[in-house]
């Protein structure tokens, strides 16, 4: 049988992803630029291509306080957000992973108001890397809608039990259209098999209290058990995207992907569709004989400590883009890189480079820059080490 | 009497036995309200007409009528006394509870 | 339909060995709202004080499956509750929703608005003990006209709360929705009705219970149920119900039994002088007036 591919957009491919793993209940609330997500997953709905009940919440905290009420009877609960919505919702979030619901959601990644803009970067998410949720990065549209079907495998299997979010960058991924390969629903239903009832469900056979009070004598042990098993999460994330690889033959090499990184000297780390502009970055520097490498961080809840660490064995300088700014500090995925980073003996030297924030391209140009003075500070060269990109102005 | 009963619970040795996220089995009492009264309800079942206003307005649901005499589970009768205030033909004494 | 009283409601208890304070009304309520639904049910209640009382790990005071939710979100963790049981095919299931008076009509209006306006397949019970007490008794939007709270001193300057109840079971009425009711828990027989009715009703339904609070209102804690009658029979709280769009009065008193000593029962009142106590009751006949005259009775 031939594949299907189709012309879609980010969110569309998201909303056929969703559509593949068979969700019981559908609850979101429209904001830029997640609303095609949610559009067309209620045309599913209405056509009967997705057999799911779509509930029309007033808000953002509803969206995700529905999804919580879906999963905790241990049904299958899709949502998703951006930005000011991610944030309304925000006081639901460890809610669920507390009770360590399997809810996945679709964060479309969106500049965080005052000032107001619509535009991509990753401020949203980086608030949330608290919240007990695992945080998935993606790259394109295809790894955009593999990904959903991949988080709601991890996010039930027994082990982790624990919500996921994946993260699309705003319009730059969510409104540019991509051929997208489209997998067979029967694969889909063998590798993501019907929700079995989780021990923590709420049943009549078995009937629970959800989403407890724990005092000073046991709140810490409940905390510990869900950072354990989020840290254990990490193997399931490598072993399920193998399978996965091995089933529709496209692998995303599980937490991060390093490219070129045998004889690097020099790397750069990404989150998001920023790794695709490296990419072609990178290839240019490579053909001129420069040892640069790139490695994508995949996944930033767990963190890949170990696997950044082995594979940043022996380069000597690396440099972090992060699309966000800790106000009053660094870029966020620039701070805990470094945390992992001080586990190695050689620690290599690091910078940071902050943009995209609000929009702002990030150019092929910017990149190109970006891996010079990593070369430049790797000399000596006094450098700021956190640098900012393509800024209009003097600062 | 027909009332839940606390079952005995100890602190779980490790970390693997504690519940799967923020939740615990229902019907699970681990501890009695017993310890809270300073007075306690007492039913003269010679003048009690068994009308069961009792029954009805306790907010603990502490009085059973399951038996053929009503029965007050003293573990949970937090001995509020609304019971007395309404009983219509005064059959419910509040004692002094003696410690 | 059986008549429901204390002879022909279950003996069995659903809601049990909780720890809220001896004599309150709110938990009177819970515990009779649960023998009607049964072990069937499904409670969702946010953060307040029945959720602060039932769920202390390991003391689990809900015999049924029961959840608290976030504080805005009762009406939509039940909407999703009950969305989640109907995709699952199980059936013969009551979703209930569980909320104080500020967690209705302050932080979760908006989801209980969102809930009804989606029709969800839920009960909704608003136990109304007229402020914030899991906190330490602050005003809320149902806190009558005169109340002292720890948010609305009464002093030289001001009365209490200088603001009106809020009129939720109007503003629930008026989405439309298939059933409401107004409850006390001084007429415990006309509550177990009107949740039997709630559970009878497809989609939406809304009561909103009178629960006297003794430890936020000041008065000894074995007059819970009469303060409860009480405020009934003085015309300071209504009995009603809103069905197949009409608005029906249960209870038309002839006479009303005195507001000031209602009031004056209270320590929460105790402040009021007789020109309070005089508008108070003026409010009072206004809306009377306006019930006998639109509303069936």
């Amino acid at each position: 049988m031939s594949k299907q591919k189709k012309f879609i957009c980010g969110d569309d491919a998201v909303a056929e992803g969703v559509r593949l793993a068979r969700p019981h209940v559908i609850s979101a609330y429209p904001i830029t630029p997640q609303t095609i997500t949610v559009e067309r997953l209620a045309e599913y709905v209405e056509e009967g291509s997705l057999k799911a009940e779509y509930l029309h919440v007033e808000s953002e905290h509803s969206a995700l306080s529905c999804a919580i009420g879906v999963s905790s009877v241990g049904a299958r609960a899709f949502t998703a957000t951006s930005s000011q919505g991610l944030l309304y919702m925000a006081e639901a979030l460890p809610y669920a992973s507390g009770a360590r619901l399997p809810i996945v959601m679709m964060n479309a990644n969106r500049s965080i108001a005052t000032p107001w803009n619509i535009y991509g970067d990753q401020m949203d998410a980086m608030f949330l890397l608290n919240s007990g949720w695992i945080q998935y990065y993606v790259e394109d549209a295809q790894e955009a809608m593999d990904m959903m079907i991949q988080a709601y495998r991890l996010a039930e299997t027994k082990e982790v039990m624990t919500p996921v979010m994946v993260n699309i960058d705003g319009f730059v991924l969510t409104h540019t259209y991509e051929l997208v390969e489209i997998p067979e629903q029967s694969l889909v239903d063998e590798f993501l098999p019907p929700i079995s009832m989780p021990e923590n469900s709420m049943s009549l056979e078995s009937p629970k209290s959800l989403c407890i009070s724990a005092g000073n004598d046991t709140n810490m042990e409940f905390n510990m058990k869900q950072h354990f098993d989020m840290l254990n999460s990490e193997y399931f994330i490598e072993a399920i995207d193998k399978e996965f690889g091995d089933k529709f033959g496209r692998y995303y090499n599980g937490m991060l992907e390093g490219i070129n990184m045998d004889d690097a000297e020099i790397a750069l780390i990404t989150t998001g569709t920023v790794t695709g502009t490296t990419r072609v970055v990178l290839k240019k520097l490579r053909k001129e004989g420069k040892k640069v490498g790139l490695i994508k961080l995949r996944v930033l809840r767990p963190f890949p400590v170990e696997k950044l660490a082995e594979v940043l064995k022996g380069v000597k300088a690396v440099g972090v883009i992060d699309k966000n700014i800790s106000f009053g500090y660094e870029g966020t995925v620039f701070t805990n890189v470094n945390s992992a980073l001080s586990t190695m003996e050689n620690m290599p030297k690091t910078m940071n480079f902050i943009g995209g924030i609000g929009g702002r391209d990030i150019t092929k140009e910017d990149i190109e820059i970006a891996y010079e003075k990593l070369f430049e500070f790797l000399q000596g060269e006094k450098i700021e080490r956190v640098q900012y990109m393509n800024v209009r102005c003097d600062y | 009497m027909d009332r839940p009963k606390v079952k005995g619970w100890s602190y779980p040795k490790s970390i693997d036995q504690f519940p799967m996220g923020s939740t615990c089995k229902s019907d699970h009492l681990t501890s009695i309200n017993a310890g809270w009264r300073t007075v306690k309800p007492v039913i003269d079942q010679e003048v009690c007409i068994n009308c069961l206003k009792c029954f009805l307005v306790c907010p603990d649901g502490a009085i059973d009528k399951s038996s053929k005499e009503l029965e007050i589970d003293y573990d949970f009768c937090k001995g509020c006394g609304i019971c007395a205030f309404e009983c219509p033909v005064n059959a419910i004494k509040m004692i002094e509870e003696v410690k | 339909m059986l008549k429901l009283n204390a002879h022909t409601i279950t003996n069995k208890e659903y809601f049990y060995g909780h720890k809220a304070c001896g004599g309150c009304g709110e938990s009177l309520a819970l515990r009779h709202a649960m023998k009607i639904l049964g072990e069937n049910s499904f409670a969702a209640l946010p953060a307040g004080c029945m959720a602060a009382v039932s769920f202390i790990y390991p003391n689990m005071a809900f015999t049924t499956n029961a959840m608290i939710t976030p504080f805005a979100a009762t009406a939509s963790v039940a909407s999703g509750i009950a969305a989640g049981l109907k995709a699952l095919g199980i059936e013969n299931t009551q979703t209930i929703g569980i909320a104080g008076d500020g967690g209705t009509a302050d932080i979760g209006f908006q989801a209980l608005s969102g809930a009804i306006d989606r029709n969800a397949d839920i009960i909704f019970i608003t136990t109304d003990n007229e402020a914030y007490m899991n906190t330490g008794i602050q005003k809320s939007g149902l806190t009558p006209y005169g109340t002292k709270t720890t948010t609305s001193p009464a002093g030289e300057n001001l009365p209490g709360s200088i603001t009106q109840k809020k009129n939720m079971f109007e503003i629930v009425a008026a989405h439309g929705i298939t059933y409401a009711a107004t409850a006390s828990v001084g007429y415990i027989e006309d509550f177990l009705k009107k949740v039997q009715k709630a559970k009878d009703t497809k989609g939406t339904s809304y009561i909103q219970v009178f629960v006297p609070c003794p430890t936020g209102w000041g008065y000894p804690a074995n007059e819970t149920v009469s303060l409860a009658k009480a405020v009934v029979d003085s015309g300071l709280w209504y009995l009603a119900e809103y069905e197949n769009g009409e608005f029906m009065l249960n209870k038309n008193p002839k006479e009303f039994t005195s507001a000031k000593d209602y009031l004056k029962k209270q320590s929460r009142f105790k402040h009021l002088n007789d020109a309070d106590i005089e508008y108070i009751e003026e409010q009072r006949d206004k809306k009377w007036e306006i019930m006998r005259r639109k509303w069936n009775y």
